[in-house]
């Protein structure tokens, strides 16, 4: 076996900072895509944020929505060409905070599309404030002190919110610290595509990943920090699959 | 044949006779009867419905539809319609063709449910961010709401971009009879950039990111160029007993309906006056104002509106200081009547 380059990835060079999670998680939807769905109708849904030009990465078509906007502009997308696998790709500042409105209805009403959570605990394109993902203690440019749950609120879990929701198919919390949990997020990808394309319902896979530039670490220790900490306050595994009775 | 028909219906089965298949909607008064009219219709027809859970997700839903290349229409009222302004401005930025429904009511906040013309800056201003511009089209009765709405397909396809259909609560409230071109058959436009998913030709992406400034600029510039051909190419007026008129009336939408009956009376007790109705609020009719100000014989310009005088500024600039203008306005929801706008001219007249 030859590990080469996923066909569905462009030859641009990525714009993410060294370290950052993102380029894995690309990486993971293009190796789906490469082995499910090379004939597939694809249309991805960028976000705002630091994935803003995804569009660039993937050599199949994109909208582009205003912040927090995706699942809203994927609903249109995707109730308009059915036939098509359909997912957005949200950081946690995009889906969790000013888009919470359109993900929680989305997946409400079943929508059949997958939305990519990328949650770092961080708005890392406008400079690491503090996101609606970012847990107690952490100490952020918008949190200087760090959270304190009585003063800023407590972390925003929206997997476990989402899970109760009768049009949610699937769920899932991965990670991407290290090797092993790497290939659990692509088995979640995998599944979450799979779900959209049986017309189960809507699919939602949140992955945490790291920031090192706005978390001011090594991308060595950024991945050790997720383990040691976020984990913490996020468990990761799958939460809800309908259609094999999780 | 013709039909008794509600406002708000009528542009609904005008918006389906044009092809629209998709709409994307919020219930707020007094345009509500729209999104039921579509939710009846559409549902059965297999076009796609959906009430969103606000207004913000209805036009984002409108832009991923958009960008399938489909027919789309949204509607809401001025509350509604602020929250859209940011979906306006990415479809103009994106330049997605999407039509717009503004039934609007008084403001500002939450103003009344009332007939009024509050949202005229907010339209023809551009309302979201950014250096864009939307087309406006006022009818001033159910048929020309019909015609209109018809035609704002069109336009919106033609220089993708977005086009607004601006009326008031009593437009869209009121029942009147319309008649449908049975003849007519929507226009086919190839959309050769719409975002399909098929994989055996170039990616396509709508988007309005420029982040390099030079690259925004040059967008920037190519979409003012559009918006001088639409300038040159589609502005519609009616022009009423204007040929021989001394005094001009500028009003649009509803409210020159009642200004149209006032000229009657005014023209019946042997006063020359007549009526400039914009019927594209964008483009305005700039030239045929200026026309009439350059005119030797007309003396002074009233413009009426259901407003505080939003309008105004447009003729202003249009009459480039020649003649003297006059403003009439009711707000608040309140209508004018056309007794109001006869003792106004006579005010003036003394």
């Amino acid at each position: 076996m030859v590990f080469k380059r996923p066909e569905c990835l462009t030859k641009e060079s990525m714009h993410y900072c060294p370290g950052c999670g993102h380029g894995i998680i690309h990486r993971l939807i293009a190796e789906v895509i490469d082995e499910d769905y090379k004939e597939s109708k694809i249309i991805g849904v960028a976000p705002v944020g630091c994935a803003v030009f995804i569009y660039d990465y993937f050599n199949f078509d994109f909208v582009a929505a205003a912040h927090g906007r995706a699942t809203a502009a994927a609903t249109g997308v995707k109730r308009c060409i059915p036939d098509a696998l359909v997912f957005s790709y949200q950081g946690d500042g995009d889906i969790a905070a000013i888009g919470t409105s359109e993900v929680i209805h989305a997946a409400t009403r079943g929508e059949n599309f997958t939305a990519i959570f990328v949650n770092n605990g961080v708005y890392a394109m406008t400079g690491g404030q503090m996101a609606p993902t970012t847990i107690p203690g952490q100490v952020t440019v918008s949190s200087p002190y760090g959270r304190d749950p009585k003063v800023q609120g407590y972390h925003i879990k929206l997997c476990e919110m989402l899970v109760p929701l009768d049009g949610v198919a699937f769920v899932a919390r991965t990670s991407i610290h290290n090797l092993k949990n790497i290939e659990f997020t692509k088995k979640a990808i995998k599944r979450a595509f799979e779900v959209q394309m049986n017309n189960e319902g809507f699919s939602i896979i949140e992955v945490l990943s790291n920031c090192p530039t706005n978390w001011g670490l090594p991308p060595c220790e950024s991945m050790k920090r997720i383990e040691n900490e976020v984990l913490k306050y996020y468990s990761i595994g799958i939460f809800k699959d309908k259609g094999r009775g999780i | 044949m013709k039909i008794l028909m509600k406002g708000n219906e009528a542009i609904a089965e005008a918006a389906l006779r044009a092809g629209c298949e998709c709409f994307f909607g919020y219930p707020i008064t007094p345009q509500t009867e729209l999104l039921q009219y579509m939710a009846k219709k559409l549902l059965k027809s297999g076009g796609v419905f959906i009430q969103a859970e606000s207004e913000v997700g209805a036009i984002n839903m409108a832009y991923g539809a958009s960008s399938c290349g489909k027919r789309v229409m949204t509607s809401s009222s001025g509350p509604g319609i602020s929250l859209k302004q940011e979906g306006i401005s990415y479809l103009a930025g994106a330049q997605l063709p999407c039509v717009i429904v503004n039934i609007m009511r008084g403001g500002p906040g939450l103003g009344n449910i009332n007939a009024a013309q509050s949202d005229y800056l907010q339209a023809t201003k551009g309302g979201g961010h950014g250096d864009y511009k939307v087309i406006v089209l006022a009818p001033s009765s159910v048929q020309e709401a019909v015609e209109l709405t018809m035609k704002a397909f069109d336009l919106a396809d033609k220089y993708r971009n977005p086009v607004m259909i601006l009326g008031d609560g009593m437009l869209g409230q009121m029942m009147e009879v319309v008649e449908f071109d049975e003849n007519y058959q929507p226009q086919k436009v190839e959309k050769p950039w719409a975002v399909t998913g098929d994989r055996n030709r170039e990616k396509r992406v709508t988007n309005s990111l420029y982040i390099v400034p030079e690259e925004l600029e040059k967008h920037n510039f190519m979409l003012m160029e559009k918006y001088k051909k639409i300038k040159e190419n589609e502005v519609m007026v009616e022009e009423y007993l204007t040929d021989d008129a001394r005094v001009i009336f500028v009003s649009f939408g509803m409210c020159a309906r009642i200004v149209k009956s006032a000229v009657n009376r005014l023209r019946q007790a042997g006063e020359k006056v007549g009526l400039v109705r914009p019927i594209t609020l964008w483009p305005f009719p700039e030239n045929e104002l200026k026309r009439y100000a350059s005119k030797e014989e007309v003396e002074f310009f009233i413009d009426i509106e259901m407003n505080l005088g939003q309008m105004l500024e447009d003729v202003k600039l249009s009459v480039e200081g020649k003649k003297e203008i006059h403003f009439y306005g009711r707000t608040g929801g309140i209508v004018p009547t056309i007794q109001e706008v006869v003792d106004f001219y006579y005010s003036l007249k003394k």
